[in-house]
């Protein structure tokens, strides 16, 4: 650990730290959930969801909670991936490979618009 | 890279008895095994303030908590919530307990308020960057780069915050009288020699927030014009030292302990001083006695701790929860904190709720909160269906109520108002199976216990009370035994040399007069109303045949 001299370097440290504690925060704006059952895992829904939260890391988003969850009965198209954003329908994507997952982030996450070719399901269910 | 998950296992002294540092390596090994270690993190921290039968631990960000007992409650929690991403239902509690809200006043809903505890349960105690994540640190900067030690004297002064280990003494009066004292060297202690009965809060906070006592106590260095400062804990809290210890040492590695703090130029070394479990060091003096090497006696005052108290240096002396105060005070200002609690006493109290009552554990409550809602609202009532007989408040050295006076808002003047004292914050609910006299004689032989010897009223006093009050629980009590012990506490009053001594009559007068009735039966009538007391079979008379 390198000394903290001023009160800038004690800032530098804040803002670091906080990133990584406001991970833990429920109170968030939108969720991610990656569907998690044996299905999804075999799909490579752990490789989707490392790139979920290294996508959300690199672009500075912390107000998304990324949670796992069991199988959601789509099998077929694991892995698979619903956003939540605050205010719309829960979107369900599926396929999604880590590159789909890196699109789904900036598109849906950041700018609001779905990644309508990857939909598998609109809605509550 | 940041993971999704964290597991937080509470590991404050109490989980540790319960298995929790075993629970928080399974659950590591465990997420080690099914390759989530990407994805989840294991971290300790401080207690959650509510008390099962198990270990607590959350799991953010879903925020939910679980109660685990066994090995196979881990493996539960893994592969349900961790794995399958399903609720492990079973053990599943109530979150509304971590969040309680209470209504006071029939319109004004106050909810737990956290000042003092706002980060126990919340950070990594032992990672300083998740304190500095919370403001940590922030308040000794500010003092440092904008703040005269006058100001900071005056802040403290303006927000009224009194000292939170019993007595109730205006924290930033003292602070003054140190700042004014001239000497070449200045000391700040901190007093962590947690031993009123009951009394656990301290424990909680440096358990689970170090960093916040170490940042205060270097403040009040800065304020007063020390250098030093000493953290007397009391010698059985290893969980405290541990975490105290760690937090010393990242805290000068990053330079905001040691010389040139932060730029500024102020010096302030900080070191940890071990009690060797003697109630009576508690008291101020006999703790700085304690920490040059003596033998635990109390001096004689005056002078005061501002005048001449380490090494006979001038020295401020505050227990843990009034320092963990400062830096907030500092960064909110003392209107904020004036907001809060009753006029005469500004803020929060931690209480620990112990005894037979549903939720053992530590509330941080606004000052005037009333006993009935500490107990019902807060604690959940009382334990098994009882009825409740009494509640002692403010420790051993506290009052006995009845369950007639719950309604009276505790603040540091509900003792002079009515009758009902604030001390350390101990709610200790006593149910109907228990008795009286047995309570009250428990009470006083713990002070016989702690007397130290060094002056009669205490020594023989104690010991007297003691002797009555066996006698009474025996059957053999006589009914000038209730005059005569009042009599002895109102002597040790007046002449015990020390906190100690001085203190006993407000248990015992609170009892006497509260529950005149129980010990009258067990004298007269010679019987125990609730069993407890074993009475002696009256010998049998020899008869000549």
């Amino acid at each position: 650990m390198s000394k903290v001299k001023s009160l800038e370097d004690l800032m530098k440290i804040k803002e670091q730290a906080l990133k990584e504690l406001q991970m833990r925060d429920s109170k968030k704006k939108g969720k991610i959930v990656v569907a998690m059952g044996t299905c999804g895992i075999a799909a490579g829904a752990k490789d989707t969801l490392r790139a979920i939260v290294e996508a959300l890391d690199k672009n500075h988003i912390v107000d998304v909670a990324v949670v796992q969850s069991g199988c959601m009965g789509l099998c077929e198209v694991e892995p698979t991936v619903e956003v939540r954003m605050e205010g719309q329908d829960p979107i369900i994507y599926g396929h999604v490979t880590p590159e789909q997952a890196e699109r789904i982030v900036k598109q849906h996450v950041i700018e609001g618009k779905v990644v309508s070719d990857l939909v598998v399901r609109k809605g509550e269910v | 890279m940041p993971k999704s998950n964290v597991v937080l296992v509470s590991v404050d002294s109490n989980s540790v008895l319960k298995g929790a540092k075993y629970f928080k390596n399974l659950f590591q090994q465990l997420v080690d095994e099914y390759k989530l270690s990407d994805f989840v993190e294991v971290l300790e921290t401080g207690s959650f303030g509510v008390y099962k039968d198990g270990v607590i631990i959350a799991i953010y960000p879903e925020e939910v908590y679980y109660e685990i007992k066994d090995a196979a409650d881990v493996k539960k929690v893994v592969e349900e919530h961790l794995l399958k991403g399903r609720r492990a239902k079973d053990l599943e509690l109530d979150a509304e307990l971590f969040t309680r809200k209470l209504s006071v006043e029939a319109k004004k809903v106050v909810e737990e308020t956290r000042i003092v505890l706002r980060n126990a349960g919340v950070i990594d105690p032992t990672n300083i960057n998740e304190y500095i994540a919370r403001d940590g640190y922030m308040a000794l900067a500010k003092v440092l780069n904008e703040m005269k030690p006058q100001e900071v004297v005056e802040v403290v002064k303006e927000s009224g915050l009194r000292g939170r280990g019993g007595a109730g003494f205006p924290t930033g009066l003292k602070w003054e009288f140190t700042m004014k004292t001239d000497a070449d060297q200045k000391y700040v202690i901190c007093n962590a020699d947690e031993g009123e009965p009951g009394t656990f809060k301290d424990r909680l906070i440096m358990e689970g927030d170090p960093h916040s006592l170490i940042e205060a106590m270097t403040i009040a260095g800065y304020a007063v014009g020390a250098t030093k400062g000493y953290i007397y804990i009391r010698g059985e809290y290893y969980g405290s030292i541990q975490n105290i210890q760690k937090a010393i040492k990242d805290a000068y590695e990053y330079g905001l302990l040691g010389e040139d703090i932060l730029g500024s130029g102020f010096t302030f070394h900080l070191a940890v001083r071990l009690g060797a479990g003697a109630y009576v060091c508690g008291e101020e003096t006999a703790l700085m006695e304690s920490i040059e090497g003596k033998a635990g006696r109390p001096r004689l005052k005056p002078p005061y701790p501002p005048v001449s108290g380490l090494y006979s240096k001038p020295t401020v002396i505050n227990n843990v929860e009034t320092f963990v105060n400062v830096p907030q005070i500092i960064l909110n200002g003392a209107d904020w904190f004036k907001s809060i609690g009753t006029e005469s006493s500004p803020g929060t109290k931690v209480f620990s709720l112990c005894g037979n009552i549903v939720n053992r554990g530590i509330v941080e409550a606004p000052m005037g909160t009333t006993v009935r809602d500490l107990i019902y609202k807060f604690g959940g009532g009382i334990a098994n269906g009882k009825a409740l007989k009494m509640v002692q408040t403010g420790g051993t050295a506290g009052t006995f109520i009845g369950p007639d006076k719950l309604d009276v808002p505790l603040d540091f003047d509900s003792m002079k108002n009515y009758g009902v004292s604030l001390g350390s914050g101990v709610i200790l609910v006593i149910d109907e199976d228990n008795c009286a006299v047995d309570v009250l004689k428990n009470a006083m032989e713990f002070f016989e216990h702690e007397s130290c010897g060094k002056c009669t009223p205490c020594r023989e006093g104690t010991k007297m009370l003691v002797h009555m009050l066996n006698d009474i629980s025996k059957g053999k009590g006589k009914r000038e035994y209730l005059d005569a012990m009042k009599n002895i506490a109102s002597t040790m009053l007046d002449s015990a040399f020390c906190g100690l001594g001085q203190s006993v009559p407000v248990p015992l007068n609170s009892m006497l007069n509260n529950f005149e009735a129980e010990f009258l039966k067990h004298i007269e009538s010679k019987e125990s109303p609730c069993g407890i007391c074993k009475f002696e079979k009256p010998k049998k008379k020899l008869v000549k045949s």
